[in-house]
């Protein structure tokens, strides 16, 4: 039990760094991607 | 020395149960940030026309006057680097995150004033040399604690953070683009605006960074890991002193490794809207060859974290000879893909050439470890990166030299561009055999005594208990 508790409480402050970083970072790379198919159309 | 206790490297300590994968993120915070150099284009448009607000006024300022602006950042860049890679190093890397931060945001505070008063020279002052050392600093500051954290895959770790960088641009042009239309009005450019958000944004996100990042205790390892027992003859043991690294052959040829892969990229990295539009006339238009710049960006990027997690499976040397021999055979290729007009195939060539271009960048510092250990890798990387200062200067000179050399000498458009691509080719091959050149660092290079050993020592003693997992 202590074991689990440990586990998540480890687990939040990682999801909500890579969530600082991934969020930003998915969003630019989505809209490049958008902007990039136009050089196929 | 450090600035303040808490931002000194013996604070920095993880304590038992810090996850490693914490470290990643904490040099992207720094990474995504700095990499808006790559974007700082978008405002070059609108601060020609500061007083003209709709068109240019002769006392505005011109194009090739703000080029400058980055041409200093990325000058400055390398030679702080260079010139602070050993207190990075010695001071640790929150204490490094930290300044970055406050000089890159310092700098745009202080551009804002030079856009302001419409003072060109603030704006050098500012962006120019206050956002360089920002870059500088920044740039190196989490590499060796990444390299330190992940023993068993270190150029996928500097991968990651490298591709922040890379990335960045992606973030903060179309950032750059919204903040500049929040704040224009009929009689205003919203320019200087922009600038002090981004300095608060930035400077926000990196301190974020710089509270998260931590480094292990001496000693520690990954659960599990166990140093390789074979000797491998390009991986040393041993440390080299940051001074010393730059005496020994290695050093420099890995800086025209790096020096010539990045003169190759970043020469057609600048060009390509126009080259794609004049190599292609008629089936490339303005608007798709944006995309195609906003392709090779994306290449650039995910060709950081391809190529470096590569190199850990297949080593660094070999890593670089597929760049300079893949990358001879594409450049090679291009001309014939203009001449049969073969659109994707050009792409092709070109996204497989921005991914070595952008694998160069993030696979040399888990070069630089394999050659001159972990303890100064941080500081011998940052003298490395006056090879891309030197790199940002003959790349576009060369390519646009030489294509104005062709177009003047009566050659078409579309063919302009041949000449330069088998120089550039020409250039991987001298890089090739530089590479080719690299071999393991004599043994009296290597630092006598483990200083680190000792100081991680004290530093245990002073904090209580080891690092965890």
């Amino acid at each position: 039990m202590a074991n689990e508790n440990q586990n998540s409480s480890n687990l939040m402050p990682l999801i909500l760094a890579w969530g600082l970083v991934g969020i930003p970072l998915a969003w630019g790379v989505i809209q490049t991607i958008q902007n990039a198919m136009k050089l196929f159309q | 020395m450090a600035l303040l206790p808490i931002l000194d490297r013996t604070h920095t300590i993880a304590k038992p149960g810090f996850s490693r994968w914490m470290v990643p993120p904490a040099a992207l915070c720094i990474h995504l940030c700095i990499g808006q150099a790559y974007a700082f284009s978008v405002f070059n448009l609108p601060m020609t026309k500061l007083i003209g607000i709709t068109a240019s006024a002769p006392d505005d300022w011109k194009l090739t006057d703000l080029g400058w602006i980055f041409s200093i950042a990325i000058f400055v860049l390398g030679t702080s680097a260079a010139i602070f890679g050993r207190w990075v190093e010695e001071g640790g890397p929150r204490q490094a995150m930290f300044m970055s931060g406050l000089c890159w945001a310092v700098g745009f505070f202080i551009s804002a004033i030079g856009v302001y008063v419409h003072n060109l020279w603030i704006v050098y002052l500012g962006y120019g040399v206050f956002g360089g050392i920002g870059l500088g600093l920044g740039y190196i500051s989490p590499v060796s604690t990444l390299i330190k954290w992940f023993p068993d895959r270190p150029g996928m770790a500097t991968g990651m953070a490298i591709m922040g960088f890379g990335g960045a641009a992606f973030i903060a042009s179309p950032l750059s683009v919204w903040l500049m239309a929040r704040f224009s009005t009929a009689t205003h450019v919203g320019v200087a605006e922009a600038f002090v958000s981004l300095g608060v944004i930035y400077l926000i996100f990196m301190w974020i960074g710089a509270a998260i990042v931590r480094v292990p205790a001496p000693g520690w390892k990954p659960e599990g890991y166990t140093p390789p027992v074979v000797e491998q003859k390009l991986i040393t043991k041993n440390d080299v002193y940051v001074y010393d690294a730059i005496k020994t052959p290695q050093f420099w040829l890995i800086w025209w490794v790096l020096c010539l892969n990045v003169t190759a990229g970043i020469g057609v990295l600048g060009q390509a809207s126009a080259m794609s539009q004049e190599m292609f006339p008629g089936k490339v238009s303005v608007v798709a060859a944006a995309g195609f710049v906003g392709l090779l960006s994306l290449f650039n990027m995910l060709g950081r974290f391809f190529w470096a997690s590569t190199s850990d499976y297949i080593g660094r040397k070999n890593t670089y000879f597929c760049f300079f021999a893949l990358g001879t055979a594409l450049y090679c290729l291009v001309p014939w893909t203009g001449s049969i007009g073969s659109v994707p195939l050009f792409v092709l060539c070109f996204v497989v050439i921005m991914s070595m271009y952008g694998g160069g960048f993030a696979t040399v510092p888990a070069y630089l470890k394999d050659m001159f250990g972990t303890r100064y890798v941080g500081a011998i990387h940052g003298w490395l990166i006056t090879a891309w200062s030197a790199a940002g200067v003959f790349g576009p000179v060369l390519v646009n030299y030489i294509r104005q050399y062709q177009i003047d000498s009566g050659v078409p458009k579309a063919q302009a561009y041949n000449v330069t691509m088998f120089i550039m080719a020409g250039l991987l091959v001298i890089g090739f055999l530089c590479n080719l050149m690299i071999k393991a660092v004599d043994r009296r290079f290597h630092m006598k005594s483990d200083h680190e050993a000792v100081r991680g020592q004290v530093a245990i003693d002073a904090a209580g208990q080891p690092a965890g997992a």
